[in-house]
């Protein structure tokens, strides 16, 4: 309740700072780095895992029902919970924060890779055999490059939201940019700390963004193409 | 790195203990603060959010404007908004700064299923309903409200949940909540509060899928049986339907 007593309104804390920015820059780009590889460790990581694991509830159709709904269910707990989940046995640290991470990223992605190879026509896939493709000929030359648009949709949700879930990881260690907004609010409710970090935080996940819809673009030219 | 022995044996004795149900700050207490923070929020975010959809579903225009809102959201670390708006409010932080920075979160799925929901009404039911002699005012609240109702509650079960899982993280800034548990146990060192930070974890993460299969059901319910099956899930704000929108 401290904070109640030592909170005033007073001009000296004000929201931007660039003052504040200029003196810990330091700080500021060491967290936006963490928080930027975290992110990309884990959507990485996380991208590895799922398209194995779509391509088998592709394939094996009694297991899409289980896989899809145990995702639904893990992406209902709350993110705190799932860090109490993981850190009793893995300690506080980044290992921790990215298992997490790379759990969530792994629901949205698998989801979306499902849905996308799905969405694939039968006739597509009929005439594709009929040309000799096998399996795994037809997987890689048709199934997910015209499952691209999907995965791409997944891995773009993956990372905004992987973004913002970063900033939890304070509680178990490592949090990028959380780290500042926490600080922030033990030092006093330093507005400036906060509202740079948030606002960083929302930059990196539009940058983060912008890049894959570039990526998109450059792996899927037929949809630019059509376009035009 | 010190790692709890066993935190799930201990993470039983601290729940099979009847003080840390009773003792103020205990289990119930903490149940009791999540259950009204989360309530107030999805409370104040219907009331923002379903007229406000409704009307712009109504007059068919905003649809840029709801996609808008709700692919923003995603972006704002949640951590960020509980600091930001205690902060804003300049009221300390007690449990309204909390309840608006959570009634943030539930305003985009409960606009986009009422903005959908309304869209979605046969344009000749609409028609008709024009040509019988309704006012615009009559249509949307005798016509478009009811034909929207199982949108609405797909929102609102969406909404419900993320705001219970959100509101862990109220403990952050002092919110209270079950959250708070958690982060009692890993003040405690995580050897001490293993226990207690597995314990505190089962309660959240519970308490979200009970909200889950419970406004499940009442989704269900609301919804005329030849529409049940074969459609989806609607509104989940972070997977559903982001195709498209850049």
């Amino acid at each position: 309740m401290s904070f109640r007593l030592s909170y005033r309104a007073d001009p000296g804390n004000p929201w931007f700072s660039w003052q504040y920015v200029r003196d810990n820059s330091d700080t500021i780009l060491a967290a936006v780095r963490e928080h930027a590889s975290l992110t990309g460790r884990a959507v990485l990581i996380a991208v590895l895992i799922a398209l194995p694991l779509s391509v088998l509830a592709y394939w094996v159709r009694p297991l899409a029902g289980p896989i899809l709904a145990v995702s639904g269910v893990v992406y209902t707990i709350p993110s705190l919970a799932l860090f109490a989940f993981i850190a009793p046995y893995l300690g506080t640290g980044a290992t921790t924060v990215l298992v997490g991470l790379v759990l969530y990223a792994l629901l949205l992605i698998v989801r979306n890779v499902v849905a996308g190879l799905n969405q694939v026509p039968p006739e597509v896939r009929e005439a594709a055999e009929g040309m000799g493709y096998g399996r795994w000929g037809r997987l890689f030359r048709i199934d997910l490059p015209l499952a691209l648009p999907g995965i791409v949709t997944g891995v773009r949700l993956a990372t905004v939201s992987t973004v913002a879930l970063v900033t939890v990881g304070v509680l178990v260690g490592h949090g990028g940019l959380g780290q500042l907004i926490f600080a922030g609010f033990q030092n006093n409710l330093y507005k400036a700390e906060i509202m740079t970090a948030a606002l960083l935080c929302v930059a990196l996940a539009v940058v983060l963004d912008l890049l894959l819809i570039l990526v998109a673009r450059l792996v899927t030219p037929w949809s630019t193409r059509r376009a035009r | 790195m010190t790692v709890a022995a066993n935190p799930i044996g201990q993470a039983i004795t601290w729940i099979n203990d009847p003080l840390n149900w009773t003792n103020p700050g205990g289990m119930l207490d903490r149940l009791g603060e999540h259950l009204t923070i989360s309530a107030l929020a999805v409370a104040l975010g219907c009331l923002v959010a379903w007229p406000l959809g409704l009307w712009l579903g109504h007059l068919g225009r905003g649809g840029g404007l709801v996609v808008l809102i709700s692919n923003a959201t995603l972006a704002i670390p949640t951590l960020a908004l509980l600091t930001i708006l205690p902060v804003a409010f300049a009221s300390g932080f007690g449990r309204t700064p909390v309840v608006v920075a959570l009634a943030v979160f539930a305003v985009p799925p409960l606009l986009a299923n009422a903005y959908t929901g309304v869209r979605q009404v046969d344009p000749e039911a609409r028609d008709a309903a024009r040509g019988m002699g309704l006012s615009s005012s009559q249509l949307l609240r005798r016509v478009e409200l009811p034909l929207a109702v199982p949108y609405l509650a797909a929102g609102f079960r969406t909404a419900a949940v993320q705001v219970i899982a959100t509101a862990a993280l109220a403990s952050f800034v002092n919110g209270g909540g079950l959250g708070q548990i958690i982060r009692t146990g890993f003040g405690i060192g995580i050897a001490a509060g293993g226990g207690q930070i597995v314990a505190g974890g089962v309660l959240v993460a519970g308490l979200a899928l009970l909200a889950e299969v419970v406004l499940g059901g009442v989704e269900r319910l609301v919804t005329p049986k030849p529409l049940r099956r074969g459609r989806q899930r609607l509104g989940r704000p972070r997977a559903a339907d982001a195709t498209g929108s850049a």
